[in-house]
């Protein structure tokens, strides 16, 4: 391993050295798309190049090879979130995915009417939608966890909601739109102990913090691979192998069946029972070698150096007159939300973008985030391992600029 | 590289500040728009008689190219007929989506927009506005139209 430098970082990003209207591009969107290094773009490559086949289907080398690759970043993803068993990790398309997934086979096989699926305030659509698909089918019913000012859920009512009617808890580890790092660990026990089995969405804490999916004890765990540093297309399903086996199917199709006539189909085992068709196989090398590279830099370390960066940013967008955070949980990471006073976030985003800064604006997918504190949308900078305090200063020296034209 | 000053000329800016016709109309067909997108929403007035716009206001959070975009288009509706309506909203929809700066429609006042077409993601923003006026005229009905 070596130790964390943020300039070795950056050099291994192909393209942090882009310039767009003609000036060095400042990368402050990662919880939207992270970029991905160049061992990751070769990891893709080689695999069209050298190994490229139909995964578990043919005996031919090059699908042996296929098949070891595609099989090999199952056991990186396994290790990469600490499960013991490779059959418990699903290769799906991303957390949407995997959330989809968890609700339709898991969700819609044991729902009953007046059952309870409880949710946060904090969620992404992504992390509310299916829910509300599998209540409207089963009858069971959405209770939602507050928030406080801060951004933060609010325990107590966590605690009083959770009951014997709750059957499915279903938390965001870490925030999109605001950076609220959930308490999921002591949450997960107290929803075990209430009886309920929990989902996390971990689509924003596994670019930054360890994941250790056994110490958590929850019993699903979902990611996508394009938020840390690897392709998009693909995503992890964890699950706990006793639920997994017990569960139907959620798409029918090839590769996920052992046998199939007219009469009967006989499902394969898991994982394949959830991975029906020809796989993103690409996208799971690809995610192969996202997993090689942070396992190959000290994320302690890298975690030390997002949350300085996440300092500065906070402290120095504080300064600007006008200007609001909004989300200041005492433990966040990657995102900075904020709102200047008589600018619409959708106006700085664009003057920031031909200033060369790429921040995101608007609802971040969490609708219900902005209703809670009463804005329409928020400008967001959300970090990389490779963002440093020079990016910061840009986006400062950008959003003065908003304010020379609209103040 | 296209300039900002195109897209936030001060006249829009104005309207940003200062919009036109900013107030509810009471008893008027009322339309939501919603831009998911960036979270804009409207609520547009219009009051109608004899087939003719006798009055027309917005209400809403936006941005500026939104807010600006509905300012001056209840101006601009003020007399209109509800084909000349449509014809508008056509001819400010070639406007701001043409990829070519070359010469559309006199629109008077709104051209102040045109710039918006150097700028992709902000068309949406321009339309909003319009695409609300459009379904008002054409279905009376309370039905949000979005942009998405
Ligand atoms: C917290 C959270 N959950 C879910 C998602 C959905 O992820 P994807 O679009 O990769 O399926 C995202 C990403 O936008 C997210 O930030």
């Amino acid at each position: 391993m070596r130790p964390f430098n943020v300039d070795q970082v950056r050099a291994d990003f192909p393209i942090l050295t882009e310039r767009v209207h003609g000036k060095p591009l400042v990368y402050l969107d990662s919880a939207n798309t992270s970029q991905k290094p160049e061992s990751v773009l070769t990891a893709m490559d080689d695999y069209y190049r050298h190994a490229n086949a139909n995964i578990h289907r043919a005996t031919h080398l090059l699908s042996e090879r296929a098949t070891a690759l595609y099989e090999g970043g199952r056991a990186k993803a396994a290790a990469f979130l600490n499960a013991s068993d490779t059959r418990t990790i699903v290769f799906t398309k991303g957390t949407t995915d995997g959330i989809n997934l968890v609700a339709q086979s898991y969700g819609r096989s044991t729902l009953k009417a007046g059952d309870e699926i409880l949710l946060t305030w904090l969620e992404h659509h992504s992390n509310i939608v299916p829910w509300q698909m599998v209540a409207e089918q089963t009858g069971a019913v959405i209770k939602v966890v507050p928030i406080n000012e801060a951004g933060e859920l609010d325990l107590d009512q966590y605690a009083a909601l959770l009951s014997s009617r709750t059957r499915i808890v279903a938390i965001g580890h870490v925030s999109n739109a605001l950076g609220t790092i959930n308490p999921i660990k002591s949450m997960i026990a107290q929803a075990h102990a209430a009886g309920a089995v929990v989902l996390v969405d971990g689509a924003q804490a596994t670019p930054h913090l360890v994941v250790d999916v056994h110490d958590l004890d929850c019993d699903f765990y979902v990611l996508s691979s394009h938020k840390m540093y690897g392709p998009t297309g693909t995503g992890v399903l964890y699950g706990r192998a006793s639920l997994l086996e017990a569960m139907p199917p959620y798409q029918g199709g090839g590769d996920m069946i052992a046998s199939v006539t007219f009469e009967q189909t006989l499902y394969n085992q898991v994982p394949y029972k959830f991975e029906a068709g020809t796989p993103n196989m690409a996208g799971v090398v690809g995610l192969g070698a996202a997993i090689d590279y942070l396992a190959g830099i000290d994320r302690e370390a890298a975690l030390a150096h997002e949350d300085a960066v996440l300092e500065y940013a906070t402290a120095q967008v504080r300064q600007i007159p006008g200007s609001r955070i909004v989300g200041e949980a005492r433990h966040k990471t990657g995102v900075l939300s904020f709102v200047l006073d008589g600018v619409h976030p959708h106006d700085a985003g664009t003057i920031l973008d031909q200033q060369g800064v790429a921040v995101r604006t608007g609802q971040h997918c969490a609708q219900p985030v902005m209703d809670r504190f009463c804005i329409p949308a928020t400008i967001r900078a959300s970090l990389g391992i490779y963002n440093r305090r020079e990016d910061i200063d840009a986006l400062v020296c950008g959003l003065h600029k908003v304010r020379e034209l609209f103040v | 590289m296209s300039d900002l000053t195109d897209l936030y000329q001060e006249v829009i800016l104005d309207h940003n500040r200062r919009p036109h016709n900013f107030r509810v109309i009471e008893g008027a067909t009322k339309q939501e728009g919603y831009n998911p997108l960036c979270g804009d929403r409207l609520t547009l007035y219009v009051a109608m008689a004899g087939g003719v716009i006798t009055d027309v206001a917005f209400q809403g959070s936006g941005c500026a190219i939104s807010k600006a975009s509905a300012s001056l288009m209840t101006d601009a509706l003020k007399g209109k007929t509800a084909d000349e309506a449509r014809a508008l909203f056509d001819q400010f929809h070639a406007m701001i989506t043409s990829d070519h700066a070359g010469p559309t429609a006199d629109l008077g006042k709104l051209s102040v927009l045109a710039g918006v077409r150097e700028f992709p993601t902000r068309i949406k923003c321009a339309s909003l506005a319009w695409h609300t006026m459009k379904a008002a005229v054409a279905h009376h009905s309370d039905a949000p139209v979005s942009t998405e």
